[in-house]
């Protein structure tokens, strides 16, 4: 099992470390005028909790569809450069060999999800590695543990509540003990105590389970707590990487990025002349910020 | 106006979706109708246009009862953008796409050709008017939905889920465009889990739990009522919980936008000084 917990953010960009390396990755759809992305060289730690985001159409689901596969094994285009992931060059493996180092989930649960219980949908994936029955059970039940849904097991998905279905969706993943999670917009059709729900379920498998997550989200509000690295995209290419606190800056507002609320608030308060030790990111480091404050 | 009487829902064989629902949603008013995964907001407003008649009580759209109405006749009053576009988009091109439903109403070409090309221009399209809808991002394919229905210029727009795949900039021209069309006359009902957005806007909120409506009221109020957000699985808006947070410390809970929480922070320090 992932029992392992590797340190976080250590070694940024170090290539022997990196579990994600890309190196000049560029791809150009075939019939589109110009590269969806360009240039990119990143690396990525076991263990870190990326958060991808930038404007529509920044290039931000062709990198997901680079880093499991789907492209260019999938979608016709020119691919130049490298990436390599978890000690798979893209380019020589097949997505489904990549699907067990390298787990995707998509924004709409409904879309994959399509056996007639959960824990069929969840042994799918296991099956298909040809897998011994005993061994496909054990994954099973733990990836329905971990996801808190084992009481559902016997469930037609289409029965279950949007929350629920993600859920799902993320131990029919989890079964094949992936390294690297790509989720991309995971929440954005739940409802709101749902979509934090499935954040900390995300956290959970980064903090306990040492499963490197990047995460696609345009809503900075609800993932900036959980994140300890945040990459922004604009037109194909990388502008900005860092932690949150050093990506929250003017660049990142002027290229139409939403910060989080609070950290748009303080911004103003800052025009407005009052003066903070750092701005916050979270609602508890805004609350923790003003609490001084006031009572001065 | 759009008016609900004890209006009752099922799907053939499943338990009521719709539990009873009286609503009166006047024209010109921006609401936003709210609630958990499975509440029915999705059902509710495809009874506006017929899409779905009432199992029990009855829906009047302009003081016609939709059983007495066609979908085709209520759809020229009542423009539905779905949440999914994949539902809705079929043409070759996006230009073709805005311009079927008005050939459909048997506009002349050159009123139809200025009209969508003054559409694009709003919706920020103009530079994918060629291009299939199926090759654009998902953000950029719910724009076109959005377009395909306000071209031709229905009194009652009804967005199911808007903001959904939008990025920030996007996401602040929805608002702006909302705002307008609301300011024009028209009725907006937006369909909506984004808390951040409504807090932005500030529109009615009809909040549905389980088939039933169980708050409706100006937003700064529902969205401070923890109690009714939690049984509808909604949470504050982010400015709203850091407020809610220090309300003993004399600052306002209900302000819930960047903005009005600038202004309550300034007052509070003045005052201690």
């Amino acid at each position: 099992m992932l029992g392992t917990l590797h340190s976080r953010g250590a070694a940024r960009g170090c290539k022997d470390l990196s579990i994600i390396q890309a190196n000049h990755l560029t791809f150009t759809y075939t019939g589109a005028s110009k590269p969806s992305i360009q240039d990119i060289s990143i690396g990525v730690t076991p263990g870190e909790f990326v958060v991808l985001t930038g404007p529509s159409g920044c290039g931000k689901t062709t990198i997901c569809r680079c880093l499991n596969g789907l492209i260019p094994n999938f979608y016709s285009g020119d691919f130049n450069g490298d990436l390599i992931v978890d000690g798979m060059n893209v380019k020589e493996h097949t997505t489904a060999e990549l699907a067990s180092h390298v787990g995707m989930v998509f924004q709409n649960p409904e879309n994959q999800l399509f056996s007639l219980s959960v824990e069929r949908d969840v042994a799918f994936g296991p099956e298909n590695l040809g897998l011994s029955r005993e061994d496909t059970r054990k994954r099973v039940d733990w990836a329905l543990d971990v996801t808190g849904i084992a009481h559902l097991k016997d469930k037609p998905p289409y029965e279950l509540s949007g929350g629920q279905q993600q859920r799902a969706a993320i131990a029919a993943v989890l079964a094949m003990q992936p390294k690297v999670m790509i989720l991309d917009e995971p929440t954005s059709f739940l409802d709101p105590k749902s979509a934090l729900e499935i954040l900390e379920v995300i956290s959970d498998l980064n903090k306990k389970l040492g499963i490197t997550i990047v995460l696609v989200e345009h809503r900075l509000d609800i993932v900036s707590s959980h994140a300890n690295r945040v990459i922004v995209m604009d037109g194909g290419q990388i502008v900005l990487d860092g932690t949150p606190r050093d990506v929250y800056g003017e660049h990142a507002r002027l290229i139409g990025i939403g910060l989080p609320r609070v950290t748009m608030l303080f911004n103003l308060l800052q025009k407005d002349g009052l003066k903070f030790p750092q701005t916050p990111t979270t609602v508890d480091e805004a609350v923790d910020v003003l609490r001084k404050m006031l009572s001065r | 106006m759009i008016e609900t009487e004890g209006l009752k829902f099922a799907y053939t064989g499943s338990s009521e979706v719709l539990r009873g629902i009286d609503l009166i949603i006047n024209d010109g008013e921006f609401a936003a109708i709210m609630g958990e995964n499975g509440a029915g907001k999705t059902t509710l407003v495809k009874t506006f246009n017929g899409l779905l008649m009432p199992s029990a009580g009855r829906v009047k759209v302009d003081d016609v009862d939709t059983h007495d109405s066609s979908v085709a006749r209520l759809s020229r009053d009542v423009g539905l953008v779905f949440q999914n576009p994949d539902h809705q988009l079929f043409s070759e091109t996006v230009r073709e796409e805005l311009a079927f439903s008005l050939r459909n109403f048997g506009y002349r070409e050159d009123t139809i050709e200025r009209r969508v090309a003054a559409i694009l221009e709003t919706l920020d399209l103009a530079r994918y008017a060629e291009s299939s809808p199926f090759v654009l991002s998902g953000g950029e394919r719910k724009r076109v939905a959005l377009a395909a229905v306000l071209v031709w210029n229905p009194k009652h727009i009804i967005l199911d889920e808007p903001t959904i795949g939008q990025d920030y900039q996007q996401k602040d021209r929805l608002r702006n465009f909302i705002i307008q069309l609301n300011a024009q006359g028209k009725t907006v009902i937006i369909i909506t889990h984004d808390v951040e957005f409504v807090a932005e806007c500030k529109p009615r909120i009809i909040l549905l739990s389980k088939g039933l409506v169980i708050g409706d009221r100006p937003a700064e109020d529902l969205l401070t009522d923890g109690a009714l957000l939690d049984r509808a699985s909604l949470t504050r808006p982010q400015v709203g919980m850091l407020m809610h947070q220090l309300k003993d410390y004399g600052l306002p809970e209900r302000a819930i936008d960047v903005y009005s929480a600038e202004q309550a922070i300034l007052h509070a320090l003045a005052r201690e000084e």
